[in-house]
This record gives structure tokens, sequence and C-alpha cells, in this order.
């Protein structure tokens, strides 16, 4: 039953950044592309031939398949409400979130192979951000361990229910947290904006500035796939234990596309931030998944 | 004839055989003798991880005592990854040193000190004698001060040697304070009246002893007060000798501290909180100051004082679920810092010897000034590249397994202990993962700017290192890839060394059988993680293989590369964090200063220091140069006046007792009247 998980998350990125897009050009005003064109660029894409630079070695060969088969591996491990997913043990989100480090070393170093200084200027930044906003995830994930007692995705999400006021506090407060952290993982605004190609606001963009052909698909693709991971986690939230499937499937897709969404309505109405504020703000982060453990806190009547 | 007296026979003969023999057999003996002192040592070993022991004795007259040689699971663990590290530093040494020619006499003395060394290390795991053991521990210190100063005619070498040898004296300080006040009340050198010694004494004084040994063997292992001298070691030591101290002599004091674990009864839990509030100190300021260095060694250097740090969190966690009657905790504490105590040893060791082979090639260590190095030696590029995945912690190697065991370890301590704690381990748990992510943001720099994009400087011809050079790279990284991939069979491997530490306690084949159904699954899908890697690339090659691709110059959003000077530094790479970090740090600074209106050309050089070094090192030592200055006049130079002192002072001492006895005489006189 875990390959359930997996078709779903695939699925929902098909259609995850057509969604987005097409919020923000209707909140410009335009009609925008059809949902799939996304798809329909990638499906291109994997059709074409390559340049690849003469200053890179075999890292930047094989760096886009090893960034792709880590997302595929993090995507495994997401559970579906109660169902684990197809792999799941206790302390599995450790696992989860160091896979997904091992995409973005390489992603790093395959941007410094191409000795070009701009994609050296994004690759700095890419690993200070995920520096900065991987305690934040860590914390959360302790918090919800402390409230459930378990310490894997699927135990975690399958005892978390809403009863007090205070958990649906710390349930908005999560949702918030891992919104934040999709947006600073795939480089969206207020970090970062994807639309413009300037050397102020480019961090994951820039680093694959060389990538052409079937590799740029692949990394578009994965970066879809890390969206709709995300969204998964985030519709883990409202996924009740038990529920049947025709239940659980339409609230999965209905969550994703809220999710796509409100991503386009961020994208939209707020400002990218200063890049020397950047850190500081991911930072913060940090502290609201402290907030959240000081709720959990409260929640189990530890702290009066 | 007892094996022991074997070893050290061997030591002896084949030292002598070394220096008698031309330069170019000198490595080869060497070699023989450490592979028959490993082959030994690891026959005990494997005997006592499977149940037998392995104890002989030795009887020394009054000084000594009796002096035991026994062997149990703790020291197999620590023998058994000396033993790997020993043998690959001393195959990559051979050819390190084959660059060198022309010195017979040091090269016979580096061998002789590596064989000797390699013996102390196994006496150190193995001696229960105290006062054998302080011995040992002599004689460990001097033969790798003199393994450090090979190349004596540099300052800085000398320097950072003698460095080396004053702290390590202030370390065996601290243990022989500790042992003469033990023996002081017990009148026994043997290690286990240790235990009998502080169960019944009040738990305070106790605490105090701890605290003695614990800085001894901290000062050794390199923790954060006391770690100011790996930083200058490492680089002054030849890449294989850095090799070996990084993996393998500072574990010394590592295995110091669980000894003494074993042996002392206080309270766990403050044991435990000292031990990991330390460590947490040390991680994350190792891995701070690491990021900024632009010297591959150093750089490396200060790695190791964070990986010691992870390595003391596992131990903290430990004692703290030993104090707090918590099983899992336990065993997932010592389980992790035992393998990582082996994994550091592998990687690091790697790490080292890569940078000796790019130090050979290129005749720098700055990384400012390599670059491209992929294209010339491609294999040695991938090796650095796989210890710098397992040094950040990655799967699918064993940096994960250890760091895993740590994490889980601190998730259910946080789950499962009283709140007291649950702070002290959240933020535990939050230094982890900075260090980890800082981890990934230096080799990243690290790897990236020595081997990846263009030359930074010309370089001499390159090519790539030969095979004898590989293959003790290679033996690393497949121990590394096994590890990684198949981590229950170390893991079962150093259950015996755990139940050491929790015998006393709950039964522990609960979290053991858990932790290791855990740990196949991590292994598992490891396996399926390179898999699928590999399936997604032939995949793309298959469909690409028609297809047109061409070769061109770097597009960058048509800024082009025009040289290999536009390339991101090293300092640009973590230029943003170190503003972020900027109070915590020291950077010196040089500038040439600026001053016509149209002025020629200038320079600006910083370097990294060392903020704690500056305040706690240089300045009491500038304080007591000021103080002891005021003295200088004793020493003028002029040899009558130190005739005078010589003179005065047979004065004094033939006078002094004759003063005495006429002064008592007359005291004497004075009461009979």
């Amino acid at each position: 039953m875990g390959v359930l998980n997996f078709i779903l998350i695939v699925a929902a990125s098909l259609f995850f950044t057509g969604i987005v897009i097409r919020t923000k050009s209707i909140f410009s005003g335009r009609h925008g592309p059809g949902i799939f064109q996304p798809m329909k660029d990638i499906w291109k894409l994997f059709r074409k031939g390559a340049v690849y630079s003469d200053t890179t070695s075999y890292i930047f060969q094989v760096a886009p398949s090893i960034y792709f088969a880590s997302v595929l591996i993090a995507i495994a491990i997401i559970p579906f409400g109660s169902q684990p997913g197809l792999i799941s043990f206790r302390g599995d989100f450790v696992f989860f979130a160091y896979i997904l480090a091992v995409g973005k070393f390489f992603s790093i170093i395959s941007a410094l192979d191409t000795g070009s200084s701009f994609e050296g200027m994004g690759a700095s930044r890419e690993a200070l951000y995920s520096l900065l906003a991987e305690p934040a995830f860590f914390i959360l994930m302790g918090s919800f361990a402390l409230l459930t007692g378990n310490t894997s995705f699927q135990e975690i999400f399958g005892s978390l229910h809403f009863g007090s006021y205070i958990s649906y506090a710390v349930g908005v407060l999560a949702a918030f947290v891992i919104t934040l952290i999709a947006l600073i993982e795939n480089s969206r605004m207020p970090i970062d904006d994807p639309k413009t190609h300037l050397e102020l606001t480019m961090v994951h963009e820039v680093m694959i500035l060389d990538n052409s052909g079937f590799d740029l698909g692949l990394i578009l693709q994965a970066s879809n796939l890390k969206f709709a991971m995300y969204g998964a986690l985030i519709s883990n939230f409202f996924l009740t234990p038990g529920s049947e499937l025709y239940f659980s499937i339409p609230i999965f897709i209905a969550v994703q596309i809220l999710f796509a969404i409100v991503i386009g309505f961020i994208e939209s109405f707020m400002a990218r931030f200063r890049m020397n504020h950047n850190p500081q703000y991911i930072f913060t982060l940090t502290s609201v998944s402290l907030l959240i453990f000081l709720g959990v806190l409260l929640m189990l009547g530890k702290i009066v | 004839m007892s094996l022991s007296i074997g070893i050290l026979l061997i030591v002896l003969i084949f030292s002598f055989l070394i220096v008698m023999t031309k330069e170019r057999r000198k490595g080869d003996f060497a070699l023989i003798a450490v592979l028959i002192n490993s082959g030994l040592s690891t026959w005990i070993a494997i005997q006592v991880l499977q149940g037998m022991p392995f104890e002989e004795r030795f009887y020394s007259g009054s000084v000594f005592g009796e002096i035991a040689i026994r062997a149990d699971a703790l020291s197999a663990w620590f023998i058994l990854l000396m033993n790997f590290t020993m043998i690959t530093g001393i195959l990559y040494g051979r050819q390190y040193l084959k660059a060198y020619e022309n010195r017979p006499a040091e090269i016979s003395m580096h061998y002789t000190s590596y064989v000797v060394n390699h013996f102390a290390m196994i006496g150190i795991f193995c001696v229960q004698n105290m006062l054998a053991f302080l011995c040992i521990w002599e004689i460990m210190a001097l033969s790798s001060f003199l393994m450090i100063i090979f190349e004596r005619e540099k300052m800085e070498v000398l320097r950072s040697g003698i460095n080396y040898l004053i702290q390590a004296h202030i370390s065996i300080m601290f243990l022989t304070l500790g042992v003469i006040w033990v023996n002081s009340h017990t009148g026994s050198f043997d290690f286990r009246v240790i235990t009998d010694y502080t169960s019944r004494v009040h738990p305070a004084l106790s605490l105090v002893l701890f605290i003695f040994f614990f800085i001894g063997f901290a000062i050794k292992a390199g923790f954060f007060p006391f770690h100011t001298w790996l930083p200058y070691a490492h680089p002054a030591a030849p890449a294989h000798v850095s090799g070996v101290m990084s993996g393998v002599i500072i574990k010394l004091g590592i295995f110091g501290i669980l000894k003494i674990l074993l042996l002392i009864r206080v309270n766990y839990v403050v044991m435990g909180y000292i031990i990991l509030i330390i460590s947490v100190i040390s991680g994350v300021y190792g891995v701070m100051l690491a990021i900024i260095q632009h010297n591959v060694k150093k750089l490396l250097a200060y790695h190791s004082i964070e990986n010691i740090g992870i390595i003391g969190m596992g131990i903290g966690l430990g004692c703290l679920g030993l104090g707090l009657d918590n099983p899992y905790l336990s065993f997932a504490g010592f389980a992790g810092a035992l393998l990582h105590t082996l994994n550091h040893s592998l990687f690091k060791s790697l790490l080292f010897y890569v940078a000796g082979t790019v130090y050979q090639a290129t005749h720098t260590l700055d990384i400012e000034k390599l670059g491209g190095l992929i294209k010339k030696m491609p294999r040695t590029a991938g090796l650095f590249l796989m210890a710098a995945l397992a040094i950040c912690g990655l799967p699918p190697l064993n940096g994960f397994i250890s760091e895993f065991l740590i994490y889980s370890g601190l998730f259910n301590g946080i789950v499962a202990n009283p709140l007291s704690s649950t702070i002290v381990l959240v933020s535990a748990l939050f230094s982890l993962v900075i260090i980890g992510g800082m981890a990934l943001l230096c080799f990243t720099k690290a790897f990236g700017i020595i081997f990846l994009g263009k030359e930074r400087h010309p370089y001499p011809a390159i090519s790539e290192a030969g095979f004898p050079s590989l293959l003790p790279k290679y033996m690393a990284a497949s121990l590394i890839l096994t590890i990684g991939l198949l981590p229950q069979l170390f893991i079962r491997l150093l259950t015996p060394v755990v139940m050491l530490f929790t015998s006393g306690k709950a039964l522990i084949a609960i979290p053991a059988g858990s932790l290791l159904a855990t740990i196949r699954t991590i292994g598992l899908s490891a396996i399926a993680f390179i898999i699928i890697c590999a399936v997604v690339y032939i995949i793309k090659r298959k469909v690409t293989a028609t297809k047109k691709i061409a070769v061109s110059a770097t597009w960058s959003c048509g800024y082009p590369a025009v040289g290999p000077h536009l390339q991101y530094t090293a300092n640009s790479f973590v230029r943003s964090f170190r503003k972020l970090v900027r109070p915590l740090l020291m950077m010196n600074k040089s500038e040439g200063v600026i001053e016509e209106v149209f002025p020629g050309s200038s320079h600006s050089e910083t370097h990294p220091y060392d903020r704690f070094e500056a305040m706690f090192i240089d300045k009491p030592l500038k304080f007591v140069k000021r103080f002891i200055g005021k003295f200088e006049f004793l020493q003028n130079g002029s040899e009558q006046f130190y005739i005078l002192y010589g003179v005065a002072f047979i004065i004094i001492v033939i006078t002094i007792p004759i003063l005495i006895n006429v002064v008592v005489y007359l005291m004497n006189l004075f009461k009979q009247v």
C-alpha cells in the first residue's frame, strides 16, 4: 500500500507548478498558460540533446540523476494518513532530511563545477540557507515526537489528533513552518524570485544555468516533486486516521490544490526580501518551531 | 612466551632492522612490523569479542606492583579500529616519504617511532596497572611527537611539535594527579581500585577525581577548551601522520574517558550533562572555525574537533541514559559514539591522505590556489568526494549511521525522559543539526574549490597518483561503503562493547533488537538509493544516446567566465556565513595602504585565528613572559656571573645545614639556661 502514496505524490507533482503559475497569472489579470504547461515543457526537454561546458567533469554528468533519485527516495518515506510509506522505520524523518541533503550536496558541487562566479554565488547561498532551515524541521518533528510518543512519520501522523485549542494552534503553526520550509527549499518568494535572472535574486535558478536537455528536465521535475512532497506532508495533518480511501484521496488532492493556490497567492502579493536579510528570516523559522515545542509542552501539561 | 613480550620483542627487533638497512628498505621493515603486530593484536581482540578473555600478569617489583594486561571488549574494539588505520597509514606513508630523499637518519627515526607508537597504543588499550599505563602513555606521546616533527628544518613544524609536546604533558600531569590521588588512598596501582575508592567516598570527591581524569583525556582528544594544539599539530605533520593522529591517536582520549566511565561510581546524570555540554560546544565551535580556514589540513584538523564533539555527545547521551534508567538511550548513545569513533578514523584518515597527495602534486596546501584538479586526478577526487559525503553524515555512507544512532537516542530521550533533561536534549538536537549543516557548507567548499572549476594558479605537471598510493585510500573507502550499506554487521560487532556499560542496569536485549531492525532498514534504503541513482543515470544515457551532445564554454546566463580568477573563491563561498558569526570569530587582516590618486598594486591578507586561543592561551602566556622577563638580568651572558652563581650555590648548599645545626645547638643551649 505504500505504493499508493508514491503514485499520489507523483500525480500531484504533474499539476502543482501549473496551478501556481495559473494562480499568479489570474491575480495579475492575465489568463495564463494551461495547468499542464510545465509538464509539456519538461517532456520537450527530455527529448532534446544537451550542451555541456568543457570546464565540467563527471560530477556535472551524474549530479542531476543523484538529485532526482534523492527526491524519489524522500517521497517513498512520506506516509498517507495511517498508511506507512514504502520506507518506514523509527527515526525515518532524520533519513528524510539527510537524503534531501545528499541531493543538495550534489547540486551545489555541480554548480561549482562549471567554474562560473554566478553559479558559485548560487551554490554559496543555497548551502547557507539550507543550513539555516534545517533546525526548524528537526525541532518541529521533535515536538511532534514528544507529543505523540512515536518517532516515525507514519506513527506520528497516525496518532495525531486535534482536541484542545492549543493543538489547533500547534497544527496551524506546523503547517506554516512546513509551507515556509517548502518555499525556502525550492527557492521561491520571498527568499528568491524564480522569474528574474538577476544576480540579486537567484539562489536555485542560478545553480542550474548550465544544465540542459534531459538533465534540466530531471531537475525541474525534481523541483515539482519536492513541492508535491511538502504538500503531502501538510495534507497528512488533515487526513484523520482510519478513514476510507474515497475520503482520503479527494482530501489529499484538495489540500495539494489549496497549497498550490496559497503559494501562488504569496508569490503574487509579497515582494522578495533583501538578500542580506534572508538568513535572519530563515533562522526565525527555528523560533517558530520552538514556539511549537513550547505549545507541545503546554499540551502535555509539563509546564503549566 | 607470553604474547605481550612477543609484541615487544618484535618492536625491538624491527626497530633495530629499520635503523640498520638502506634507506629504500626501511619502509618495508616498518610495514612488516606493523602487520605482524596488528595481526597478533587483532587475534587477541577477536578472541575477546567472542567471549574468551585474555589476561597476562607480570610481577615487577615494589614500585609497580603487579602489572596485569587484560583486554576487555572495549579494548578489543579500539584495537581493531586502530590496527586498520595504522595499516593504511604505513601503506600510504611509505609512498609519501618516497618523495623525501637522502635523509636516512630522519626516516629511520620516523619509521621507528611509528612502530613504537603502534606498540604503545596496543599497550594503552590493555594495561591495567595505572603507573605502567602512565609510562606507556608517555612513550606514546614522545613517539607521536617524533613522528610529527619529520620536516624539522621548518620552524613552523618544530614550533607546532613543541606546542603538542607541552600540551601532551599537561594532559599527563592531570592523569598523574588522579593516579596519585587514588594510589595514596588505596595503596594499589590497579585500575579496579578506582571503583572501590569512589564507591566509599563522598560523591563530590569522586566527581572531582572524574574531572581530573576527564581533563587529562580531553586534552588528548581535543575537546573544546583544550583543543588548541590540534590545528597546529595536524598541518605540521606529514600527511600519513596527520591521518593516523586524527584517526587513532586522539581516540586514545576517547578510550580513556570511556574506561574511566566504566570504573568510576559517580552520579551518571551529572557526568552525562558535563560531557554533553562540553561536546556540544566542541562540535559547534570546531566546525564554525573549520569553515573559515583556507589551509586544507587546518580545516580538516578543526573538523576533527567537531567529530570528537559528536562522539562526546554520544557518550554524554549514553551516560544520561544510564543515569535516568533509559536502556534505549544508553544503548543508542554508546553505540553511536563507538561507531562514530570507527567511522571518523576511516573518513578522516582518507581525507588526510588525499590532502597529502594533493600537496605532493601541487606543493601548496592553500585552497585558494587550487582548483580544477578533478580533470588531472579523477580517482583521487572521487575518493575525496566519498570521504566528504561520509563526514557530512550523508546516506548511503557510514557517517549517517552513527549520527542516526545519536539522533535516535536524542529523540527517544526527548520523548521518554522527564522535563529537566528535555531542554538540554533539545539544545543538543539543535546543535547536532547545525553541525551537520555547517559540515555540508564546509565540505562543498573544500571539494568544490580544490577539485572543481579551473585552476586558480599555474601548476607544475600533475598526474594521477599511482596504485600504491591509491591502495590504502581504496581500503578505507571500501570499509566506509560497507559500513554504510551493511551497518547491522557492525552494530552486532559492537553490542558486547556497549553491554559493558549497561550490564549493571536493566536488560538491553529489547532496544538492541529494535535498533538492529531499524539499522537494517537503513542499510536496505541506502542500497535502494544507490540502485535508483544508477537506474536514473542509465535511463538518461539510453535516452540521450541518439541526441546531439555538444561541448562548449560555460554559458552562465551569458556572462562568460573570462578567466579562472573570476571563479568563486573559498573566502567568497563562506562570506555570508562568516558575516553571520562574526562576533565569535577573529580574523586578522593586513592591508596595504592605498595612498595616491592613481594607486599601484596593493594587497590584502586575512588570516583566520581562534578567538578562544587568543584569550585563554596567548594572553596568559604574554603575562607569564612579562613576569619572567623581569628576571632576565640573571641571564646576562657573561661567564663571570655564571661562575659566581655556581660558587654561590655550592656555598649555600654547604653552609645552610651547618647554620641550621648551629642555630639548633644555640636553642638547646638557651633552653638549658
